[in-house]
């Protein structure tokens, strides 16, 4: 065990190719999700908060359901609709990355939408009034409130790249773990350890681990700035 | 010479520096009679099942400041929401400058020409300039002229040196200064308040007080939601009591606190010493109302022998003296009584005694302390026929 955890960590120091194309994949198709979910998620869910409609209650209720959505789930409808015969095969994105960047974006979305009418709807009734009062429209009111609401939105936000960043199920099935092209690091993680190569998933495994803490430490330094 | 013995208050009367509130509105006097700067008409608002609020008519005119009083959970607040076009009646229309509050687009346009401040003042993230200049970036306002105009109020309300401080970091009452130059810096048509004056203490209270009577523009028509008399007195010409939801009386400020329409808007407007008996006898004037087995009080007003009145003694024309009988006194009711309680009010304090009847009187904190006055001692309470403020019992609305 100790020498595999020593050839990992060769490996990480020396920046082996195989792990350097899996990171930036992995940076890529999650970081564009990421961005994806959030410019989908942040203003569903601020929407969400400040409208009354009919049937919010069941548009709220399949947001908090999709927080919980199975990756593999995901991944398989993901497949059926990208699949050569399905509705979308003729755009040939199976085993592409944007077919990853697609199921993740599916993963994520909810999640930031649901955390982020969470947050708006912590803010006092009354803010949402003033903030109207002042004369803002309804696009100025979204945005005002969810500068008001920064913490927990980036909170929403670091949920949502955690949930894609750490998926396996969907990435493999619609990407199709291809070496070059959509190899990201849990799935080769997944390939190494079946392969029985331990030294290569540690390292893959501890690179993970490095890439998230980066990214929520990134993450976090802003949320904790914008405290005052 | 004032009569260092004798003590009473008048919270009606403003301190010296204050601006003339009472002496009418900021109307401008050119001659012309323009439309109401705010008109309700046979208004209704419902929320989760009853109505909460349900006004036939009401309106403010351009310089006018309206007080609107009432108890909690009497709907003030749905109401300047509602005035605010915050909240959608379910029947009945509000006007603002003539136009009907409509949907959409007009409703947003409208509500460009409010100012509301809140209790709360829920200044934003940001600095304390960017607070007061984002009602006019928010209109499109170039960000240099918008900070120049946020200045400039910044100024009239004394905060200038504050403009530069995160908004989340300054004091309680720099935060309402704050909030109603935001309010007023759009210089709007109407401007609607919901007790932005309460929760401070009473320096900084009379402070921004007098401030914000002087930054009043001469055309700005003002929505007061209030609990506190002195200020209804300092600012407002007019005066509308809401209770459950229902307009119980309005009319000019001084009016309804000297003639409130029945016990209710009594109680609302600060009458806390009401009684209910039947007149035993009535001449040149004067009734004399028997509101206890072995108690008369002598009120002035003109009733038949055998009528039941209801009536509220003005705690701030009660006089405690400490001689018995006191001196040099033409009260024509005087009755031994006991300090049950000495509590601060407003400037002054409210002292509540026990005579053969429950009565408060409203003094200044000077006169107490000169005349020594404490809880569970023993002195003289009086007060005039013309002190007492008299309507047929179990009346309603007027």
């Amino acid at each position: 065990m100790f020498e595999g955890l020593w050839q990992a960590l060769e490996r990480i120091v020396s920046l082996d190719a195989a792990l350097r194309e899996a990171t930036w994949r992995t940076l890529q198709v999650s970081g564009t999700a990421t961005l994806f979910s959030l410019s989908l998620g942040v203003p569903t869910g601020v929407w969400l908060a400040l409208s009354r409609f009919r049937g919010r209650t069941f548009v709220v209720a399949l947001i908090n359901t999709g927080m919980g959505l199975p990756p593999v789930v995901v991944g398989l409808f993901v497949m059926i609709f990208l699949w050569r015969s399905g509705p979308f095969g003729g755009l040939q994105l199976l085993y592409t990355p944007t077919a990853m960047i697609i199921a993740q974006t599916l993963i994520a979305s909810p999640i930031i939408a649901g955390l982020s009418l969470a947050a708006v709807q912590s803010l006092p009734a009354r803010l949402k009034l003033q903030v109207q009062a002042l004369g803002a429209t309804r696009l100025q009111s979204v945005w005002l409130l969810a500068r008001e609401a920064r913490l927990p939105l980036l909170a929403a936000i670091m949920a949502g790249f955690g949930a894609v960043i750490s998926e396996v199920g969907a990435s493999l099935m619609v990407g199709g773990n291809l070496r070059g092209s959509t190899r990201v690091l849990t799935t080769a993680t997944v390939l190494e350890a079946s392969k029985g190569n331990f030294a290569s998933a540690i390292a893959l495994s501890l690179m993970l681990l490095g890439l998230a803490y980066a990214i929520n430490l990134i993450l976090t330094r802003l949320q904790q700035h914008g405290r005052a | 010479m004032p009569d260092a013995n004798v003590v009473n208050f008048h919270p009606s009367a403003p301190t010296e520096g204050e601006t003339s509130a009472d002496t009418g509105s900021r109307r401008s006097s050119d001659g012309s009679s323009p439309r109401p700067a705010l008109e309700v008409r046979d208004l209704t608002v419902s929320r989760g099942g009853a109505f909460d609020l349900r006004i036939e008519c009401l309106s403010v005119a351009r310089g006018e400041t309206l007080a609107v009083l009432g108890l909690n959970g009497a709907g003030k607040s749905t109401l300047l929401e509602t005035l605010a076009l915050l909240v959608k009646p379910d029947t009945g229309e509000v006007r603002i400058l003539g136009e009907v509050a409509g949907r959409g687009k007009s409703r947003h346009h409208l509500r460009r020409r409010l100012g509301l401040a809140l209790q709360d003042p829920y200044l934003l993230r940001g600095r304390v300039l960017d607070n007061v200049a984002l009602p006019l970036r928010l209109r499109g306002l170039a960000p240099s002229e918008a900070r120049a105009r946020a200045g400039a109020w910044l100024e009239r309300f004394g905060i200038s040196h504050l403009a530069g401080r995160p908004a989340r970091e300054i004091s309680g009452g720099e935060a309402r200064r704050t909030s109603l130059a935001r309010a007023l810096v759009t210089e709007p048509d109407l401007l609607l308040l919901d007790e932005p004056f309460s929760a401070l203490d009473p320096p900084t209270h009379d402070t921004l007080l007098r401030d914000f009577q002087k930054v009043l523009g001469p055309g700005t028509a003002v929505v007061l939601v209030t609990h506190d008399r002195s200020e209804v007195l300092n600012l407002a010409q007019q005066v509308a009591v809401l209770h459950a939801g229902r307009l119980l009386q309005r009319g000019p400020a001084q009016e309804v606190f000297r003639r409130p329409a029945n016990e209710v808007v009594a109680s609302i407007v600060g009458l806390e010493s009401i009684l209910t008996g039947p007149v035993v006898a009535s001449e040149g004037g004067i009734c004399r109302v028997q509101v206890a087995p072995d108690v008369m009080i002598e009120a002035a007003a003109e009733a038949e022998p055998g009528a039941l009145l209801t009536l509220c003694i003005h705690p701030e024309e009660v006089t405690i003296d400490r001689s018995r009988p006191p001196a040099r006194s033409t009260a024509r009711n005087v009755f031994p009584a006991f300090i049950r309680s000495i509590t601060p009010y407003g400037r002054g304090c409210r002292v509540e005694l026990e005579c053969p009847f429950p009565l408060v009187a409203l003094v200044t904190r000077r006169s107490v302390e000169d005349l020594a006055l404490h809880a569970g001692e023993r002195v003289t309470a009086s007060f005039k026929a013309s002190a007492i403020h008299v309507f047929p019992a179990r009346a309603t609305v007027s």
